[in-house]
């Protein structure tokens, strides 16, 4: 093999039909209410430990969904389980159920 | 797919091409690339189609690398492009057909854009004026040269000698055309087909006896992109490019690439070497390459050019495949030789792939 | 005079047409319907169900007809060719050498949807699987199966929104409003017929602006787990099994995406319709930028056109539900009737 200097670069497309989106189905079976989030962000906007940090339910749940799982188990575990986030929430999703489900799942 | 669809965006997109009188401008990397293109494409022209053209060696490059790589100020290339208009108006000419498509790209540009702002195009008269004292007229008709060829391509069909046809199976060539991105992602309206589903290369590919294979990648850049390749750091995203087109194009099973741009067939050539010298990866049967050609190189084999002359021996991916199963004739020795015979050195193997 | 001897002209026998001229009717004028097709409805006679509730949309045209008595005159085929003014209108109809007169005129020529092969990198009239929003709804109301062309089920739907609605590159600024909720339904409906297909809902934003419609997007997801995407189809293409590989950005993940789906359903945005245009330039109104005619006032005559005794109602001036058009057309079967009582005195 030659060493051009140089790679091919990695593909960033979401890969869908190839990505393993099973931790999502899990979620789902044990708490319904995640299929109601509109993505509205005021979760993660209000959240105390976004304001520090990249931890972003949004992009948590909606990434999950994808299959998307880098950064996941990271992210999940900066979560502080304050509840605030369940307080704006327009649709009542119950949000600290779903981290305090993802890290069952992913331990 | 129903091409019945296509045929009416199609009938949308048609444009003038002039018949005959063309001022012919080089491209300034075709001739290192692709050496027998630009030549095979005046012999088609005069000696094929008894057409006039001006082919001319005192213009210049129309900067559009420099332009696109940010290196040379649009004022500039304005100046240089009014250059080569006064070139082709004071040899009489008014038909103006660019060999590469980035500088058919940046004409049209250049002209649309004067004729939306005229208080610039009369300063780039300015211009023209002061460092050389000449003049200017606009083409009447701008084409590019796959335009002229794609205009003749029944004419070119009559007098051929091969058909892109499988002359053990009779079974169509599969090929598939890969069109450059400045010949009609900027101005629909500019290039035969559009934007979306050209048919400047169907058309030839069509007629000339193969069978188009559409593939879903078939629009995405072949990576040359000016800044991609120009910088070394940035090559691999280069690369990538012609990597999605390779993959995405790979279980139609194509025979041939066909291209008409000078970047384009020099990556998606090139690239399938060296996605195969670092990984071993091959896209084409049996490990070897998919063989990728000009629309003059192919219009050149079709019309019975010796495959030699037309310059198939430079490129990395070997066309023999492809020459031995339309029935080309071709003599294997005389390869690497030049004019009168001249040895020219054979360029090393590659480690893995069959390019032959 | 009385409102007996008065005769009102509606363009375009639709919804709004139909309403109007119900209410007109109703007061006692006289109204032709000059419809330019072989039946009235308009866009409701290709429609199954109607949104966010499914009612049927026969019945509801056959509730608006229910209101017409005998001093209607529906004539179908009617194309107006010409209207000229001399104290009255003179309509001149295409090859009949009936000529209609009339007191006022109401415009109700209402919309065309986007023609989506427009958007050529959507692959409309090329790809096998990609079909308009209209014309699922013809395969709801005809009992069409949705099937491959080969006659395998679909397992996996797209529908795209805003196809020819927000869309400059298209020459479609406006918001065509109704397409967010239909997409809704129309999503709900593939699901009650087959339960096990996946549906992607493709999306800029969701405009639920109507009583039940937020409700009905909730129902999607919560009841027949419908998944909502938020990023707009930037090309599509047919893979070798037939298959359409969907490309939009992820905007929610921030990355490019790609999906294969068996069938995209593209959601084709409300322009004012070929009559609309004519019938505005024919009579002089005023036109909007996006095509649509241009009321002397948007707020508090939004029935009355620049034209003294010509009237406009429906979608001939905007995107409508058919609850807003009904009541548009209501509005100006008043607004016209104070006009000609005016007359009258």
């Amino acid at each position: 093999m030659i060493n051009f200097g140089y790679t091919s670069n990695k593909d960033r497309q979401i890969v869908f039909d190839e990505n393993d989106r099973s931790v999502y189905q899990i979620l789902q079976s044990k708490e319904p209410s995640v299929d109601i989030c509109i993505q509205c962000g005021t979760c993660s906007s209000t959240c105390t430990t976004g304001q520090f940090t990249q931890f972003s339910l949004r992009q948590i749940i909606v990434n999950i969904h994808r299959g998307e799982m880098d950064f996941i188990n990271e992210d999940i575990r900066k979560c502080m389980f304050c509840g605030k986030c369940q307080l704006v929430c327009p649709r009542s999703v119950n949000t600290r159920n779903i981290i305090q489900v993802l890290i069952t799942i992913l331990n | 797919m129903n091409v019945e669809g296509k045929k009416l965006i199609w009938q949308d997109y048609q444009k003038e091409i002039a018949d005959n009188n063309y001022y012919y401008v080089r491209s300034c990397v075709r001739q290192t690339f692709f050496p027998g293109s630009e030549t095979a494409f005046l012999r088609i022209l005069k000696t094929e189609l008894n057409k006039d053209v001006c082919d001319q060696s005192i213009h210049t490059s129309c900067t559009g690398i420099g332009y696109h790589s940010d290196v040379v100020p649009i004022e500039t290339t304005m100046t240089v492009v009014a250059r080569q208009f006064a070139l082709m108006t004071e040899a009489g000419y008014k038909n103006f057909v660019p060999s590469c498509i980035t500088s058919f790209g940046l004409y049209t540009e250049v002209l649309e854009t004067w004729h939306h702002f005229p208080e610039l195009e009369a300063r780039i008269r300015e211009n023209l004026r002061k460092a050389t004292g000449r003049e200017f007229e606009k083409p009447d008709n701008l084409a590019h040269a796959s335009d002229v060829i794609f205009k003749f391509r029944k004419e070119i069909a009559a007098k051929s000698k091969y058909r892109l046809i499988n002359k053990n199976t009779g079974e169509p060539i599969k090929v598939v055309d890969h069109i450059g991105c400045h010949y009609s992602k900027m101005f629909p309206g500019k290039g035969i087909g559009g934007a979306e589903y050209p048919y400047v290369l169907a058309g030839m590919i069509e007629e000339w006896g193969g069978e188009v294979i559409d593939y879903p990648e078939r629009r995405h850049c072949c990576g040359f992109g000016f800044r991609q390749y120009l910088v070394k750091q940035n090559r691999g995203y280069s690369l990538a490019c012609s990597r999605k087109k390779f993959e995405s194009m790979e279980p139609y099973e194509p025979e041939l690439i066909l291209t008409n741009c000078p970047g384009c067939p020099m990556f998606l050539d090139r690239w399938q070497y060296a996605i195969n010298e670092m990984e071993g990866k091959s896209y084409g049967k049996n490990g070897q390459g998919i063989p990728v050609m000009t629309y003059e190189e192919l219009a050149g084999l079709m019309l019975g050019y010796d495959p030699w002359d037309l310059g198939l021996q430079v490129h990395q991916v070997g066309c023999e495949s492809l020459l031995d199963k339309i029935g080309i004739e071709y003599d294997p020795d005389k390869k690497y030789k030049g004019l009168e015979d001249k040895e020219l050195g054979k360029p090393k193997t590659p480690s893995n792939i069959l390019f032959v | 005079m009385t409102r007996e001897s008065q005769t009102i002209a509606v363009i375009g026998g639709g919804p709004a047409g139909l309403e109007a001229s119900a209410k007109l009717t109703g007061l006692g004028y006289n109204v032709f319907i000059l419809e330019k097709n072989t039946e009235v409805g308009g866009h409701l006679l290709d429609w199954d169900r109607l949104f966010p509730d499914q009612q049927n949309a026969s019945e509801v045209l056959d509730a608006i007809k229910a209101g017409l008595n005998e001093n209607t005159q529906i004539l179908t085929g009617a194309e107006v060719v010409e209207i000229s003014e001399n104290h009255r209108f003179d309509i001149k109809l295409a090859g009949s050498p009936q000529k209609i007169t009339a007191d006022a005129i109401l415009v109700a020529t209402g919309f065309d949807v986007f023609d989506a092969r427009k958007k050529e990198e959507y692959g409309y009239g090329i790809y096998d699987h990609v079909i308009t929003s209209a014309e699922l709804e013809t395969y709801f109301k005809n009992k069409k199966e949705i099937l491959k062309r080969n006659g395998s089920p679909v397992k996996r739907i797209a529908f795209i929104h805003c196809v020819g609605s927000r869309d400059e590159k298209a020459g479609v600024r406006h918001c065509s409003r109704v397409c967010c909720v239909t997409a809704v339904k129309q999503a709900i409906e593939v699901k009650e017929l087959y339960p096990d297909v996946e549906v992607y809902l493709f999306y800029m934003d969701l405009r639920m602006f109507g009583l039940g419609y937020e409700e009905l997007y909730k129902e999607a997801q919560e009841i027949y787990n419908i998944r909502f995407i938020r990023g707009r189809l930037s090309e599509s293409f047919e893979n070798q099994d037939g298959t359409i590989m969907v490309k939009v950005e992820d905007t929610l993940a921030g990355k490019p995406m790609r999906i294969n789906v068996d069938l995209m359903v593209l959601m084709v945005g409300i322009l004012a319709s070929s009559g609309t245009s004519e019938m505005g330039s024919k009579m002089g109104i005023g036109i909007n930028s996006n095509g649509f005619l241009k009321p002397v006032n948007s707020h508090f005559s939004s029935q009355i056109s620049n034209r003294a005794g010509v009237f406009l109602a429906g979608t001939c001036k905007s995107p409508k539900n058919i609850e807003e058009t009904l009541s548009d057309a209501r509005a100006a079967a008043v607004l016209i009737d104070n006009y000609l009582k005016a007359k009258i005195t």
